[in-house]
């Protein structure tokens, strides 16, 4: 196989990967900062259970995203020479605040969270532990303002030519908030605060089918469905900025989610189907002018079609693949808002309990948001080829010199990180298992050390 | 800011060499403690030793990542032609750490004696292959690689691995564990304590041997990387510190004054960097066998706007990220006591 399918597949299967781990982070983290305010607030034992509960579930999606991070760091370097040269002043800005800003605050406080229980008392705890979570979320800023820039370059100028072209940066805040970086986190932070949030309401609900821990799962329960129910909600205002945004700024990549060949008013919005390449068609059931008022909130605007914003076909993505990965994250996006808001009424009504079908549905839920994140991601990285850079440069142009890289090195990485990350995950799924069946501790109901000092407010 | 006035390369050259000068000093520990961790027999002893460094590793690794994000940013042409002419010792280093990272977080997840000593030899070749590849990397480095006119890398991962490089990698590697050995002994107390004295004299012996064949080789066989001080010769006052602060480590360790012994490890890293980037500058990448096609503070940098913009960040984050440096290690002083929540 050629160097540039490699390379991609190579970094695709690393990104997918690692990003199965930092929406936990920021998710839990919201949790935990969420757990940890309600036990100083109130002082109630079984928050200071759950605090250290989910901490260790924490812990253990943390450690797995910090080892695979850096693999993404060096893969620009290894496998993307070219594209490092071409996007360094730019790209690498912001990769470098993300360490100076948000792994140095995560991981500095993430020893007292994780440590300081009896070193610290009970509000510098909760400092750290916000600061952990302000850390992750800095550092979700930082990324996709990075990546927000290869979809919507803005504030820079082109210097040089040929092999030596490269972006130069003429204006930073323009940079840092180009047309898409505010949509994008925000959809992404939704995201990920979702899969915080269904972590806790699925191990919650597995423990009141069992019969197990249940004031710490109901407790545990409540906190997740309102965190899981907000996010989603406001996933469903983030989406649909996003989508406007995504319409105006890249009308190709829309055009791809959609599978909109001709420029139209009142176009059609496809609920599933699939794209007929060969012939330039979608086939699937569709609401006529839904597209047209989402995009513009007016069905009598046209949404451009493929055909007129990339004639040819060598500027289009793979168009079923970018429908499918799309349309699977909108309907399981959807069907979040339909889970949290049946499980929320429920145990609202207080008929949750005697529901197994309910409870189990909600056991399931955790797979939603990981699976809208990874088919969402593929949808935004694949709707944006065959650049690399939009508009500027194009994927194949931003590898590493072929003299330098060779087929050979990029399988051999492919082999040893395909290795490597089956024995992570596999460790990953078991310790967590391990930690679920093993449940919180009774012990944590009794806070030690510097936590237990007489300061602290009791009911 | 306005930074119109300053040299910005050489502003981000010195800054690029604190950023890994930061990473030799405090991962350096960690990833030699990885190193001795199989001298330990007992388990208690083993946790003991992850627990020495288990709230503080992370953070350190952050000085890598932040380094490379730097170099990114600061120079991509280094960035690029470096990551991708060390193609595979670099995945080699990324799967290296991974395995040390993840390690020191499972290995004591679960009691059985299989699990525990798979995680023990990852944790301990994953340290020991870090620290010799980055001192292949040096090595390299400072040996000059094969570049063309635009700056590409011409070589094979075999020719990376030449005799120099590879002394420079067992020189960082036993510089390493003796830094490693002396922050063991600062968060130890008892019979482990008593032995690691013991494994410092080795440590520091092994260390001594590398890093005299290393002086050695240096100016046989790489007189540019003593050019600079033959045309200054005060620059020679930083050699003899280096040696001071080499030599005062054992008399340090023998007076029972870990602490300071630790510090002069951290001043004769320093020193070391430092002769390092004085006789690079302005290079960052040396060319062998064409220096003409060498990579420097010019033909290497980001636009004058990137590096001042960045040096913006650096002048807002460094004090802060010092400040909960600092308070981090200050909550975790004094020695390790296994509790629950440790490794």
């Amino acid at each position: 196989m050629e160097v540039l399918t490699l390379s991609r597949f190579q970094f695709a299967l690393t990104a997918a990967f690692h990003y199965l781990y930092p929406p936990l982070s920021i998710g839990l983290g919201v949790v935990l900062v969420i757990v940890e305010a309600l036990w100083l607030k109130t002082g109630r034992p079984i928050y200071h259970q759950m605090a250290r509960f989910w901490t260790k579930v924490f812990a253990l999606t943390f450690a797995i995203g910090v080892a695979t991070g850096i693999v993404l760091e060096f893969e620009f370097g290894t496998n993307w020479a070219t594209y490092s040269r071409y996007v360094g002043d730019v790209f690498g800005s912001a990769l470098a605040a993300e360490g100076i800003f948000a792994f140095f605050l995560e991981s500095g406080f993430l020893a007292v969270l994780l440590f300081g229980w009896d070193k610290v008392g009970p509000k510098l705890h909760f400092f750290s532990t916000c600061m952990v979570c302000l850390g992750a979320h800095f550092s979700a800023v930082w990324i996709i303002v990075a990546n927000s820039w290869m979809q919507t370059p803005a504030g820079f100028q082109i210097v040089g030519e040929g092999l030596k072209a490269r972006a130069e940066i003429t204006d930073f805040w323009a940079m840092v908030f180009n047309p898409s970086s505010m949509d994008r986190l925000f959809h992404t932070l939704c995201g990920a605060w979702q899969a915080g949030a269904f972590v806790v309401v699925s191990v919650s609900a597995w423990y009141l089918l069992k019969r197990r821990h249940e004031d710490f799962a109901r407790t545990s329960l409540r906190v997740g469905l309102i965190v899981g129910l907000v996010s989603s909600l406001l996933q469903l205002v983030s989406g649909h900025t996003s989508a406007q945004g995504v319409a105006k700024n890249q009308p190709v990549k829309l055009a791809a989610f959609e599978g909109l060949y001709e420029t139209a008013t009142n176009a059609p919005l496809t609920l599933f189907g699939w794209v007929d390449e060969a012939n330039e068609k979608v086939i699937g059931p569709r609401i006529p002018g839904l597209l047209s008022f989402l995009a513009h909130n007016d069905r009598g605007k046209p949404v451009t079609g493929l055909r007129e914003a990339a004639p040819h076909a060598a500027d289009r993505p793979p168009l079923n693949f970018t429908f499918q990965l799309f349309h699977l994250m909108v309907g399981v996006g959807f069907g979040m808002i339909f889970i949290s808001a049946l499980g929320f009424l429920h145990f609202w009504r207080g008929s949750l309990f005697d529901k197994p079908w309910l409870l189990w549905l909600l056991v399931f839920s955790v797979l939603g948001p990981q699976i809208a994140n990874q088919a969402g991601w593929f949808a935004a990285e694949v709707g944006r080829q065959p650049w690399i850079v939009q508009g500027l440069l194009r994927t194949s142009e931003g590898l590493s010199s072929p003299s330098v890289v060779s087929a050979g090195h990029v399988l051999t990485s492919i082999f040893l990180f395909s290795a490597v990350y089956l024995l992570l995950f596999a460790v990953f799924v078991y310790l967590l298992n391990d930690k679920i069946q093993h449940g919180p501790d009774d012990a944590d109901l009794v806070p030690s050390g510097k936590l237990s000092l007489p300061e602290r407010r009791r009911s | 800011m306005n930074f119109e006035s300053l040299d910005l390369g050489t502003v981000w050259f010195i800054l690029i060499g604190v950023l890994f000068t930061g990473y030799a000093m405090l991962d350096g520990f960690d990833l030699g403690v990885g190193a001795l961790h199989l001298f330990t027999k007992e388990d208690r002893e083993r946790r003991l030793m992850l627990n020495a460094i288990g709230p503080v590793w992370d953070g350190n690794e952050v000085w890598l990542v932040t380094g490379g994000g730097a170099l990114f940013a600061a120079f991509p042409n280094v960035y690029a032609t470096v990551f991708s002419g060390f193609y595979l010792a670099f995945v080699l280093l990324l799967v290296a750490l991974i395995f040390r990272a993840v390690a020191i977080e499972f290995r004591s997840k679960q009691p059985m004696r299989w699990w525990r000593q798979m995680w023990d030899i990852g944790f301990s070749a994953g340290s020991i292959g870090s620290s010799l590849l980055i001192g292949v990397a040096m090595g390299n480095i400072a040996w000059g690689i094969p570049l063309d006119a635009r700056g590409e890398f011409t070589g094979t991962f075999w020719s990376l691995l030449g005799p120099y490089p590879l002394l420079l990698g067992f020189t960082t590697l036993a510089l390493f564990m003796m830094h490693g050995a002396i922050y063991a002994l600062m968060k130890t107390e008892g019979p482990l304590h008593d032995r690691l004295r013991g494994w410092i004299n080795n440590c520091i012996i092994f260390f001594i041997i590398c890093y005299a064949v290393t002086t050695m080789a240096t100016l046989l066989y790489l007189p540019h990387m003593a050019a600079r001080m033959r045309a200054q010769p005060w620059l020679f006052s930083i050699a003899i510190v280096n040696m001071l602060a080499i030599a005062n480590i054992p008399r340090e360790v023998h007076l029972g004054r870990d602490w300071r012994a630790f510090v002069s490890s951290c001043v004769a890293m320093v020193a070391m960097m430092g002769l390092f980037g004085l006789e690079m500058y302005p290079n960052l990448v040396l060319s062998h066998p064409e220096p003409a096609n060498s990579l420097n503070i010019e033909n290497a940098a980001s636009s004058p706007k990137t590096l001042g913009i960045m040096l913006t960040i650096a002048i807002i984050g460094i004090p802060i990220v010092l400040a909960y440096t600092v308070s981090i290690y200050w909550i975790f002083r004094g020695k390790v006591k296994l509790d629950r929540m440790s490794y």
